[in-house]
Parts: structure tokens; C-alpha cells; sequence
């Protein structure tokens, strides 16, 4: 495989072939390994090593043309270049993107080991072994039919003819654990945990077995829910779940396309309960994927997204920011329309509560451990939701678990509806982020 | 005793290296047998069961027109392969971007290696691997030249500059509209240690509108897509007129639109993309990727009762330019037609090659995957409820009160077989008749017993366009069916 060096050499020499002066290249090499294992037996494992350009090309009218390539020899670069020129005649004429101002500004000095691959066997062995503990930790725990045991190191640049390079390697493991449940005359249920970090040895695997563990018996009693409005409490993972699915709030491209929640005048008004606070933290010390750069080179940085129910700050390409009058935050794709995304979020309490609210005298409520199908349950644009969940049914600390049911509401009402954030957060590969209690939602239970 | 010379075929793995395995760059096709059979040749040598490469290359584009102005062109050149091995009924993928012979075969010794096997060392005697005569269905069914014949940059953004204005004239409280078009152009090559030896061209592509509008706190936002398979003139041929008519008259309809009561109702689910109901709730269990895992209740069903004796199924690759149609799978072999469901028994599984091995269900031509980075897997490709008896006025005169679900969104499976799907354009039903029109709702329920609910089926099929995403990455599918009418789901929303 190129070297970066390599790549960039590559990428002048097709440049100044095609007369080309103005480019910039983001690009990444992936080598990865993942098993699954089937009753003790390794069922399938998969390994990838490969790499990927995307090239912006700058035509004499300056437009901006793309192309993605796989191909990263000096054939394959030359190809890519001349289809971005090709692409470049039909590039947008207003707000052309154009480099990062912060493309070689300072990155943020982090310091992130890498951790050497482990061998396969070594995944598979831990696999069947973390497999056998789960299906021994509960008679009703019949399978585990999906399980994943996964390794991925990753090298990652950006750079462009006006003399940026920025280059960083980052390694990660994860692993996942779902198990099912059969039970003579009960349905089947099932529940899982996953756990992410920097390699093997590293990663809390025993955590993640208890996790699934718990979370598997504890769906075993479970029962139909009484349709109707219920004090709801989100898990952070859940909280995290719809926040991820309703970004174009706080998403500056979004707003620009009138495809959001917000318009550009939302900033400075109250979106949230005062209870509430939300930043977007790349470079937060738990985030595992930390990256200092942003596909076009600009550092990441830690963003105030909602200060106490006030949406303080859009997320920004180099692109929103200039239209926008704001700086780049850090968060663009790089494409023909660049895209802007979060990175990895950190919500904690905003105002002081003036009420004790705990789930061992809670009554009547739910308590939602996990949404699912957001693909299909949510409309972003119009703001609503409806989606299937993994939860229980509250009564002074007991917990029952619900048999079907699903949770829908209004993602802003819901905001504005939150009645305690509780002070201890929890850690996930999306985020961070506490158990967030919302007032009056919708509950359907099946039947 | 006197022992028979080997066949001169046989290589010598030290003679490798004189050969020249240099292979066209620019096209998959019989230049590559010699390569490829020698590759099959190491692995099966080595001491794999069964050996097999994918070869892929890829050349997609995407266009967008927002409003007046085309905001995104989007071309991406892809090349990469895949090498499975099996050692029993285990398997080991390794994919890898480099498509020199060095390349491919430091992803087949990485793959023996993770099987505990390794390439055999100088003058071990190579494994003769005698592939078939290529099965070029690219050739023979006259598609090398699709992906010339298809639109140009220029044309892309002319036909989406058009139709986005007919939305405009057409639609009303516009606040964002866009005009959407990919085509994705691959090339595929499949060699096997069973001989198997196959090419094909895909050429997918699929242009629609997305559309939203806003009146103060009012907003409906409504999708449509078309798709096809085989015409590379689809884009220049899309009647964006009709289209954008029926986009704008759905997305004013649904602005003002009541969110659902939630609750248990009767539905009637229009035809074409009303079949997601199928695709979640009974589809994905019969592929056997789930018998492996036992996450389908149908896994000792076959033969045995699953449905309303009303109701009919299928999954076949062969309906003329239907999403999900391929002339081979992604493992080599023909598409065919695979009956699902008769009258409510079930008949067949969905199986691939390794979910045939570790099940004993015959393959179907359903090994599917996105690409060269997936190893394939029992996938559906066009899956659809057989028309029935019914006129669609008899379902909706059978309704007293319940739901008619017109536009579905996407939906899933659980483990369980608990799936859920949203409705994108929803309308009451009152006394047989639609009185108006509801946003917001959920439809959840269990697979074993929705299927059973599924009493009325009209004589109007018509199949859709769809994205299925599953274990073997994200394909292009059709979902279909008559009108039906479900007796009684549980309906999420407000």
C-alpha cells in the first residue's frame, strides 16, 4: 500500500500532468480483522486491508469537480483527477468550498497510543470463551446468535496543494455481545452491550458480559404496557440515539438547505429545558475515536451546541462558517457538497434541578434502555418520532420488562419537556451523557 | 509397482514465479482464468475445503439538484476482491484492494492463515483447478457497452435541473426540494475450486425526489423513488411530470395532516411498497443466515402453516428490470424463482452457499452481498405477495373503522422476530371509506402472528424499488404486493 508521501507525490505528478494547480486529497488505509463465533466454534472470520481517496479538484473557472477512488497507485490517482476535472464543469457556482483557512493551523497536541494488532487466534479464543460465560450465566440464555469480536487500526490524512499535510494512525477494538433467550411457553427475548477502546488488551470485556448478562435476565419478566402518557427516562445511549437523529438542529449545512429544525436565527433562543447543556467533544480524553482533524484538514475542537436550553453554536464546515460569518468547527466531510456531523457528544446537567428525582421511588415510569429502527421511526424534518424499544416499566425501583411497545412524541416538545438530567453520566462510544428525564410521552403497547 | 506421472498440468509452486499472471486492469474476463485457477489452485492445496474469489470493480455516481442548482456530482471509482475459505463448515473472508496475482495471493495466505492453513511451500504440486468455460452473462446479454450508453455528467444535471422545476410548479409551502439520481455500474468476476466461472455486469440506478414543506408549525416531508436494473437510458426516459405530481399532491395532503391515534387497528396496505410489511415480517427469517443463528421462528416450518391460507409468496432475481433482479448471484450461480409461500404453507428458505452447507436447504441464487469488502449472504432480491381474489373496494368496504397505509418508510427485524415499519403517508378509514389524512405512525408487531392476520389480498400487484441492509452490507431490492388488508396490528404514534 502508498504511503501518505506517496499519495501526495502521486497527486502532483497527475496534477501538473492534467494542469491542474489547485487540489486538495483526504484519504485513509484501513487494516481490520472480526470474528464471530457460534457455539464455541469460530463461525466466521473477516479481514480487510485497504485504501481510499477522495480528490477535490479546482478547474480554471473555480469550480470544484470529485471523485472517490480505491485505487490509490499512480494510475489510479491519475484517473481520479481527471474525473474530478471532468466533474468540475458542473460544480456549483454559489458558495464554492473552498480550502480551510485553519488547514494548516495547529492541531490539538493528543497523545494517542496505538495498539498492536492481536493475533486471530487470540480473538477467536477470547470470543468463545466470553460466549460460553454468557450462555452458562443464565438457563434461559439459549444463544448468542449475534457476537462480534473486532480490531481495526486506521491511518488517516489530509492534504492540498497550498502545503497542508496532516497525517494520523489511531488503532480500535470492539467487542459485541446479544444474546437470546428461550423459554418454554414465554416469547424469546434478547438483549446486548458492546464495548469500544484503543486495542484487546484494553478493552472491558468483562463489562460487557455482565452488561448483556444483566440486561438479558432482566427482560425475562416481562409484560404488556397500558398504552398512554408516561414520565419517560432515558438511558444516555437512548438520549444520544434521538440527539444523533435530530442533528440538523444544530447542523449549519442543514439550516443553510432549509432542512433542519432550526433556522439561521434559532441561535441565542431557548430549545430546551435550562436543565439540559450539550457540547459536541472530539478531542474528549474518553472518546476512544478521538481525531484532531476534520476531512478538510480544520482541528477539532470541544463546541457548546445548547448552554442551558440556548442553542449557542451551529456545527461548521469551512463553507457554513464563511456564509455564516463563524469560524469552521471541525466538522466537515469532504465531497462535492461538503457534509457537516457531529463527533462525539457530551451532555451534562445544565441549571441546578430543584427537585430529586430517583428511579428507586419513581412510579408509573418508563425507562428506556434503547430505541431502535431510527432509520424508519424518525422524521427528522418534521421533528417527530415513533420507535420500538428496549425498556421497563418503573414501580418503586422494581423493574418489569416491556413485552412491545413503542415511544412517540415531538423531538422538540421533548426537549422542552425534560425534567431532570441526572448527575452521573454514562460512557458510549457516541458520547457521553446521563439518564435524561422527560415528562408526558407517548407510549403504544402492543395489543 | 509402477506409479503413474503426475498430469503435466500440475504445477510445482516453484515454477510460479516464471508465469505470467498479468491480467487486464481494465476488464474482468477469461485473461483472468489462468491467475485465478492457479490462486484456487494454493488455497485448495493448502488444505481448504472450498475456495473462492470475488472480483469487483465499480463505477458510481451520484447527482443532486437543490431548488434550481445542481449542488453535488459525485463520481466514485472502485476495485477490490474478496477471498473466501471454508475448512468444513467454517469460513474465513479477506478482502483486499490490490488485484495484482502478489496481491490476491497475500489475501488468500492471510485467509489460510487465519484457518490454521498455509500456502504450500516450493515444489509442492498444485492442485489442478479446472474452471468452467466463462459464464459471461455481460457479454452474451450485449451489456459491455451499458455503461457508455448511460447519461453524461451533462445530462445528469439537465434532467434533474428540469424535473426539480416541474416540482416547483407542482407543489406548494416548498421549503426545500430536491431532485436525487445514482447510478451504480459493476463489474463482476467469480472463480471457484468447484469450477464455478462467471461474469456480469450490473448496471442499478434510481432517481427520485425528496420534498418538504412548511406552513408555520405545519411540515411534511415526502420521498419518491424509482429504480431499475437494465436500461441505461432510464434517467433520460424518468417521467419526472407524473412524479413530481404525485410527490407534491402526497406531501400537500400529509401538511396538514392529524398525527395518528395510537392504538390496534385494522390496515389496508397499498400495493408496491406496502411489501415492506413482508420483506421484515417473514423475508428476512427465511433467509438462512437466521436459521444459523436461530433467530427465524420459521426454522422448522417448512412444509408447515406460516400464513392466512390466502396468501402466496415469492423472492426471485427474474422479473424484467425490478430492483433486485441479477442474472447470477454473487457466488456464481443463476438467479431463479423461489417460491416462499403457498397459500400459507412454507416451501423454501432464502440460501446462499455457506447457509446451504450449515443448513442442508438447497441454494437459491441468493448470495448477495454490496461488495468486495462483504462476503456474501443469503439475501431477498424481488419478494413479493402473489395477487389475490379481492377487489381493492371489497378490502376497504371490509373496514369499519382503521388505517389506510399508502407510503410505507423503511422498517426492520429483531432477533425475536419483532419488526417494526413506519408510514410515510397514512390516511383514517372510516365505514370503507378514507375520511383523512394521518402522519406519525409505527406499525410493531410479532412475525409468527402477523402473517397469520394477512386475510385479504386484491388482484393489483406491483413491486417497488428498495435498499435492504443486512449482515452482507446494503442491496438493491423489490418489495411488492397486491393492496392487502392486515386484520388487526398495533399502530404507534401520539
Amino acid at each position: 500500500m502508498p504511503s501518505i508521501q506517496d499519495i501526495a507525490a502521486y497527486a502532483e505528478s497527475s496534477a501538473k500532468k492534467l494542469g491542474i494547480s489547485k487540489y486538495d486529497v483526504y484519504g485513509s488505509s484501513v487494516d481490520e480483522t472480526s470474528v464471530q463465533v457460534d457455539k464455541g466454534d469460530p463461525k466466521q472470520v473477516k479481514a480487510s486491508n485497504r485504501s481510499s481517496v477522495i480528490v477535490r479538484v479546482w478547474n480554471a473557472d473555480g469550480k470544484v469537480g470529485v471523485t472517490s477512488t480505491s485505487d490509490v497507485d499512480p494510475l489510479g490517482m491519475d484517473l481520479a483527477l481527471q474525473t474530478a476535472q471532468e466533474a468540475s464543469e458542473f460544480g456549483v457556482s454559489d458558495n464554492i468550498p473552498d480550502f480551510s483557512p485553519e488547514s494548516v493551523a495547529p492541531t490539538a497536541d493528543v497523545q494517542v497510543e496505538t495498539v498492536p494488532p492481536a493475533p486471530v487466534g487470540d480473538l477467536i479464543a477470547t470470543l468463545v470463551g466470553v460466549e460460553k460465560q454468557l450462555l452458562e450465566a443464565h438457563p434461559a440464555i439459549a444463544s448468542v446468535p449475534y457476537n462480534g469480536l473486532a480490531q481495526r487500526a486506521i491511518d488517516r490524512f489530509y492534504l492540498n496543494s497550498a502545503g497542508a499535510l496532516r497525517q494520523e494512525a489511531r488503532s480500535y477494538a470492539s467487542v459485541y455481545l446479544y444474546s437470546k433467550t428461550e423459554q418454554e411457553g414465554r416469547k424469546p427475548r434478547s438483549a446486548g452491550a458492546m464495548r469500544v477502546n484503543r486495542g484487546l488488551p484494553l478493552l472491558d470485556i468483562e463489562g460487557c458480559l455482565k452488561e448483556a448478562t444483566e440486561k438479558t435476565i432482566s427482560h425475562l419478566d416481562y409484560d404488556k404496557v397500558a398504552s398512554g402518557k408516561y414520565r419517560v427516562v432515558f438511558s444516555g445511549e437512548a438520549f444520544l440515539s434521538l440527539l444523533g437523529a435530530f442533528s440538523n438542529m444544530y447542523n449549519a449545512q442543514s439550516v443553510l438547505d432549509n432542512r433542519s429544525l432550526s433556522t439561521v436565527d434559532s441561535l441565542g433562543t431557548v430549545v430546551a429545558s435550562p436543565l439540559l447543556s450539550v457540547y459536541d467533544d472530539a478531542l474528549h480524553p474518553e472518546n476512544v475515536s478521538a481525531e484532531t482533524f476534520d476531512g478538510e484538514g480544520t482541528p477539532t475542537r470541544r463546541v457548546p451546541i445548547i448552554e442551558k436550553g440556548v442553542l449557542t453554536q451551529f456545527l461548521h464546515s469551512a463553507g457554513t462558517a464563511k456564509r455564516m460569518g463563524a469560524s469552521p468547527t471541525g466538522h466537515a466531510s469532504i465531497g462535492a457538497k461538503v457534509s457537516v456531523g457531529p463527533s462525539y457528544y457530551h451532555v451534562l446537567p445544565g441549571d441546578e434541578a430543584s427537585r430529586e428525582f430517583t428511579l428507586d421511588q419513581a412510579e408509573n415510569v418508563i425507562l428506556i434502555d434503547d430505541v431502535q429502527a431510527l432509520h424508519a421511526g424518525v422524521n427528522a424534518l418534521q421533528g417527530s418520532f415513533s420507535l420500538p424499544f428496549d425498556g421497563w416499566l418503573v414501580n418503586g425501583g422494581h423493574r418489569t420488562s416491556i413485552e412491545s411497545a413503542t415511544v412517540a412524541g415531538d423531538f422538540c416538545d421533548l426537549l422542552k419537556a425534560i425534567i431532570h438530567v441526572e448527575p452521573q453520566a454514562e460512557i458510549t462510544p457516541g458520547g457521553i451523557c446521563p439518564r435524561v428525564w422527560v415528562d408526558a410521552l407517548s407510549i403504544t403497547g402492543e395489543g | 509397482m509402477t506409479v503413474a506421472p503426475l498430469p503435466t498440468l500440475l504445477l510445482k509452486t516453484n515454477d510460479l514465479r516464471p508465469q505470467d499472471f498479468s491480467t487486464p486492469r481494465d476488464r474482468f474476463d477469461s485473461a483472468w482464468e489462468n491467475t485465478l485457477s492457479t490462486l484456487l489452485g494454493l488455497g485448495r492445496t493448502a488444505g481448504a475445503d472450498f475456495v473462492e474469489f470475488f472480483l469487483e470493480r465499480n463505477n458510481y455516481i451520484s447527482c443532486q439538484a437543490e431548488d434550481d442548482e445542481i449542488t453535488s456530482l459525485s463520481p466514485r471509482l472502485v476495485t477490490g476482491a474478496g477471498v473466501r475459505v471454508f475448512r468444513d463448515k467454517a469460513d474465513c473472508y479477506v478482502s483486499t484492494n490490490d488485484l495484482t496475482f502478489n496481491g490476491l495471493r497475500a489475501a488468500l495466505d492471510k485467509a489460510l492463515a487465519i484457518m490454521g492453513l498455509t500456502l504450500p511451500g516450493p515444489n509442492a504440486n498444485l492442485a489442478d483447478i479446472n474452471l468452467e468455460l466463462l459464464r459471461d452473462y455481460a457479454t452474451t446479454k450485449g451489456k459491455d457497452d451499458w455503461l457508455a450508453q448511460c447519461s453524461s455528467m451533462k445530462e445528469m444535471g439537465e434532467v434533474l435541473l428540469a424535473a426539480n422545476s416541474a416540482l416547483d410548479k407542482e407543489a406548494s409551502h416548498v421549503q426545500s426540494r430536491r431532485a436525487v439520481y445514482f447510478r451504480d455500474w459493476q463489474e463482476v468476476l467469480v472463480a471457484a475450486s468447484d469450477g464455478t466461472f462467471a461474469r456480469d455486469i450490473r448496471l442499478t440506478q434510481s432517481v427520485g425526489y425528496n420534498l418538504l414543506c412548511a406552513d408555520g408549525e405545519h411540515r411534511s416531508s415526502i420521498g419518491q423513488r424509482a429504480g431499475d436494473t437494465s436500461d441505461p437510458a432510464f434517467l433520460r426516459q424518468w417521467d419526472y411530470a407524473s412524479a413530481a405530481a404525485s410527490v407534491a399532491e402526497s406531501a400537500g395532503k400529509m401538511l396538514y395532516a392529524d398525527y395518528v391515534e395510537s392504538g390496534s387497528y385494522p390496515i389496508i396496505m397499498a400495493n408496491k411498497f406496502g411489501g415492506v410489511i413482508f420483506h421484515e415480517a417473514c423475508g428476512h427469517l427465511l433467509e438462512t443466515t437466521q436459521i444459523e443463528r436461530g433467530t427465524t421462528p420459521f426454522i422448522d416450518k417448512k412444509g408447515q402453516k406460516i400464513a392466512h391460507e390466502n396468501l402466496t409468496a415469492w423472492d426471485e432475481g427474474l422479473s424484467p428490470d425490478a430492483f433486485g433482479t441479477i442474472d447470477m448471484d454473487d457466488e456464481g450461480m443463476p438467479a431463479q424463482r423461489t417460491l416462499l409461500i403457498e397459500n400459507g404453507i412454507l416451501k423454501n428458505f432464502i440460501s446462499d452457499r455457506a447457509g446451504s452447507m450449515r443448513t442442508g436447504h438447497p441454494r437459491t441464487g441468493s448470495g448477495r452481498r454490496q461488495g468486495f469488502t462483504y462476503a456474501a449472504a443469503s439475501r431477498m432480491r424481488n419478494t413479493y405477495i402473489a395477487p389475490g381474489d379481492y377487489s381493492v373496494e371489497e378490502l376497504f368496504a371490509s373496514v369499519e373503522k382503521g388505517i389506510y397505509c399508502k407510503q410505507m418508510g423503511g422498517g426492520s427485524v429483531g432477533p425475536t422476530g419483532q419488526f417494526n415499519f413506519s408510514v410515510s403517508e397514512a390516511y383514517l378509514i372510516e365505514n370503507g371509506q378514507i375520511t383523512k389524512p394521518l402522519k406519525g405512525a409505527t406499525l410493531i408487531g410479532e412475525a409468527t402472528e402477523i402473517m397469520d392476520k394477512i386475510s385479504m389480498c386484491s388482484n393489483d400487484l406491483d413491486l417497488a424499488a428498495g435498499f435492504c441492509g443486512s449482515i452482507s452490507g446494503s442491496i438493491y431490492v423489490t418489495v411488492g404486493q397486491p393492496h392487502l388488508k392486515v386484520d388487526s396490528i398495533t399502530v404507534g404514534g401520539r
